[in-house]
């Protein structure tokens, strides 16, 4: 692959020099511009939660409470759930990589509502400006989890506000879900058919299916709650003749799926990030598209595995087993392929890669892990431990983290024109990777001998595990801040990266990095299947060896 | 069959005419996704409790007054005809008689609240308010007619709300055609307001035997 090397002083025309006055930045349409913007506040976010959680393993360094009181504790914990999720998981892939991208690998000049887009981004800072009020004001204290009567009748912290937030977020992402869904179906380039499709376009596809089949549910069932909250009306409370469980049945119906809204954009960049760096079409094509959206429409009918010790009909509990066990199908159907993907490929470590194995590592654990807690019997024991907090930090939020930093890293040179620093990119992945196995793999048997989530009094013997615990979040701190420095060092003094640095397939490497604003000179026409790269090895191979005149198409 | 069509903008996103009105049909659909499910959450945890409280549920529905819901429900099925045909011109870039049947589905629309306005003054008057001040007559079914007329405000406040919204939307549209906006010149905004007023009409047909009608 020949490197553009663009001249000294010569500036070409692109996205991010279209415009310096902030009204440019404020009022754009562009997709791209708008991936940028979510990047910056989703980056905000993630660092308050962040914090937010350091308090946490700070205050569990030792058996009693000494950092702060039970109620703050409560508080503190809460705001770690409700930022990380509602604030950074869900939006994080797809509202930034899947903003920036959808567009490209359709071949398509801009989403299709871009104004729509815009006012995602707008909704998006004001439910985290109004959560973040609401923490400044005192904080919640319910878990992120909402549950009545206690959020609806009996706590005194600013449930009303945090759930307003958390409504206007849920509508940023409903305006993203319904843009990629139209984008997805009307906009794609001439020749580029369903099953030419990238990866990480068939999981963005599956996850607005979702966002828009359940955010709809969580936003009124939260608005249920406040408005019983607020004007006393009898929905969920006991006391006012309503059932606490419905609300669960409602929440879940939502916040399961959630969670697959978290790691299907994840397992998107994964599939993108494989093939190029292993030099191989995705092994199994059709299956891994056709995983993606068995596990949207599966995951709609598990949410009933939340509730196995609320009471819930015991039929109704080995159903949900039953169904919560056939997702690790499409999920393990997935991780074969990939592996498969790598099996003779010649694989590159680049950092990308490394997230890449972090993640399949990672969501290994996590998801053979979550099969315990879908047996009925085993989580009896195991329901509100550790070993629970340790199961889902690995799938969601070491998947999502994994995926949207092999993401960032594979498409920085896109977004910016300049590479990262490999060397450093490299060691950040591995200290992220160690820094979060120490966090949590801990809690994995921790959660097992009995300790409660949510709780910071604990027997001391069980204090040498959340010391390791602790000590692992200090070393996934340093490694989250790492890419912060050196990206932002990057922007001025990374190499030039030239309009496809990976020798990548795909239609956002056909056009310059950064992409001007209207992505294409002209609207691309797509011949071949997606990751052709054995097809290219070979024209390479034609080209510089023997001198055959013939190519494969 | 070809009749004379208002002229059209392609926006720079997309390829041709027939991309961009196909896009925003299909992205109104999906809206309307939403907020069948938005509704779909509410409509749930209303037949979870009435199967649980049939008793109770066809005791307090006899507060509801039949006949208003009943025309209520002409009203709104009358203002989906308006509409059809204001779409109907629209398509056919007709400006006069679009702005006809669209004030036409306005008044219909507005005909609507007022009655609605009326029906939620009596049951102030008649304290079925829910809160500290709700009143119901046996005592024993009072917590859970409670409950009932909650989610009866709950459902047809939101709907409510919809209407209004459908109200400003087509007043906002009504504006621009009088003074012929270019923004609608083409039929695409009338279209989309046309497919949501059915969507709310249809949320009513399903609100008022739900809630009015509920048999013995």
């Amino acid at each position: 692959m020949s490197v553009a090397v663009a001249k000294p002083g010569e500036i070409k025309h692109n996205y991010l020099n279209a415009g310096d006055t902030v009204r440019s930045w404020l009022l754009t349409t562009d997709h791209k511009r708008i991936a940028v913007l979510y990047l910056v506040s989703v980056t905000l976010f993630f660092a308050v939660g962040g914090l937010l959680a350091l308090l946490i393993r700070l205050e569990l360094l030792t058996p009693q409470g000494d950092l702060m009181t039970s109620e703050n504790y409560n508080r503190v914990f809460t705001m770690h759930g409700v930022v990380m999720i509602f604030l950074f998981l869900i939006p994080a892939i797809p509202a930034v990589l899947g903003n920036f991208l959808v567009p490209l690998m359709v071949g398509a000049r801009d989403l299709a509502f871009p104004r729509l887009n815009l006012a995602s981004w707008y909704v998006y800072m004001a439910g985290g400006l109004i959560a973040t009020w609401a923490m400044v004001n005192g904080g919640v204290d319910t878990g992120w989890t909402f549950y009545p009567p206690y959020s609806s009748s009996y706590s005194t912290s600013q449930v009303t506000l945090t759930i307003i937030g958390a409504f206007l977020v849920g509508f940023s992402s409903i305006f993203t879900g319904i843009n990629f869904i139209v984008t997805i179906h009307k906009m794609r380039a001439p020749g580029l058919t369903w099953f030419r499709l990238p990866l990480f376009i068939w999981a963005h596809y599956a996850t607005s299916v979702i966002i828009v089949l359940g955010t709809p549910v969580v936003a009124i069932t939260l608005l249920l709650v406040a408005v019983e909250r607020v004007f006393r009306l009898g929905i969920f409370d006991p006391a006012l003749g309503g059932d606490p469980i419905l609300f669960q049945h409602l929440f879940w119906f939502y916040s399961h799926p959630a969670v697959y809204i978290m790691i299907l954009p994840a397992m998107g960049v994964i599939s993108e990030v494989i093939a190029c760096f292993s030099r191989k079409r995705v092994f199994g094509y059709h299956f891994v598209a056709f995983s993606s959206v068995a596990i949207a429409v599966v995951g709609f009918l598990v949410w009933g595995h939340h509730m196995f010790t609320t009471g819930q009909s015991v039929y109704a509990g080995m159903v949900f087993s039953l169904l919560s066990f056939l997702v690790a199908v499409p999920s393990a159907v997935k991780v074969f392929n990939w592996t498969a993907t790598m099996y003779k490929g010649t694989i590159e470590f680049r950092a990308p890669m490394l997230y890449v194995m972090g993640f399949l590592g990672l969501f290994v654990i996590g998801g053979l892990t979550g099969l315990f807690l879908a047996s009925l019997a085993t989580d009896i024991h195991l329901q509100d431990t550790y070993f629970v907090v340790a199961h889902f930090h690995y799938i969601m939020v070491g998947g999502t983290i994994f995926g949207y930093l092999a993401g960032l890293h594979f498409w920085w040179p896109k977004m910016t024109g300049r590479m990262y620093p490999e060397g450093i990119a490299k060691l950040a992945a591995l200290i992220i990777f160690a820094g979060f196995n120490l966090t949590f793999f801990p809690q994995f048997v921790l959660g097992y001998l009995g300790m409660p989530r949510r709780y910071h009094w604990y027997p001391e013997e069980w204090q040498m595990l959340h010391v390791m615990s602790s000590a692992g979040t200090a070393l996934l701190g340093i490694g989250y801040i790492l890419p912060i420095f050196y990206l932002l060092w990057s922007l001025r003094n990374g190499a030039l990266a030239g309009p496809n640095p990976w020798g990548a397939t795909g239609l956002e490497w056909k056009t310059d990095s950064p992409p001007i604003t209207h992505n294409f000179e002209e609207t691309p026409i797509v011949t071949e299947e997606p990751y052709a790269y054995e097809n290219h090895h070979q024209q390479e191979e034609v080209a510089s060896g023997t001198g055959a005149s013939t190519t494969k198409g | 069959m070809v009749q004379e069509q208002a002229p059209q903008k392609v926006s720079i996103q997309f390829e041709d005419l027939h991309q961009q009105n196909e896009s925003y049909i299909v992205g109104m659909w999906t809206f309307l996704v939403t907020e069948i499910m938005f509704f779909g959450g509410l409509f749930t945890t209303y037949l979870v409790y009435r199967m649980a409280n049939q008793e109770t549920f066809w005791e307090a529905h006899r507060h509801l007054s039949v006949p208003l819901g009943f025309f209520n429900t002409c009203v709104l099925l009358t203002s989906s005809l308006t509409m059809a045909l204001t779409v109907h011109y629209a398509q056919r870039g007709l400006r006069k008689q679009q702005l006809l049947w669209l004030l036409a589905t306005m008044a219909l629309a507005c005909t609507f609240l007022v009655v609605k306005g009326f029906e939620y003054h009596h049951k102030f008057v008649e304290g079925l308010i829910p809160g500290p001040n709700f009143r119901f007559e046996p005592v024993e079914h009072l917590r859970v007619a409670q409950l009932f007329f909650s989610l009866y405000f709950a459902m047809t406040g939101l709907h409510a709300l919809h209407v209004l919204i459908g109200v400003l939307v087509m007043a906002i549209l009504t504006v621009l055609i009088a003074i012929n906006h270019p923004s609608v010149q083409d039929f695409i905004p009338v279209e989309l307001t046309g497919l949501y007023w059915h969507f709310v009409d249809i949320v009513w047909i399903f609100l008022f035997p739900l809630l009015y009608l509920i048999p013995r």
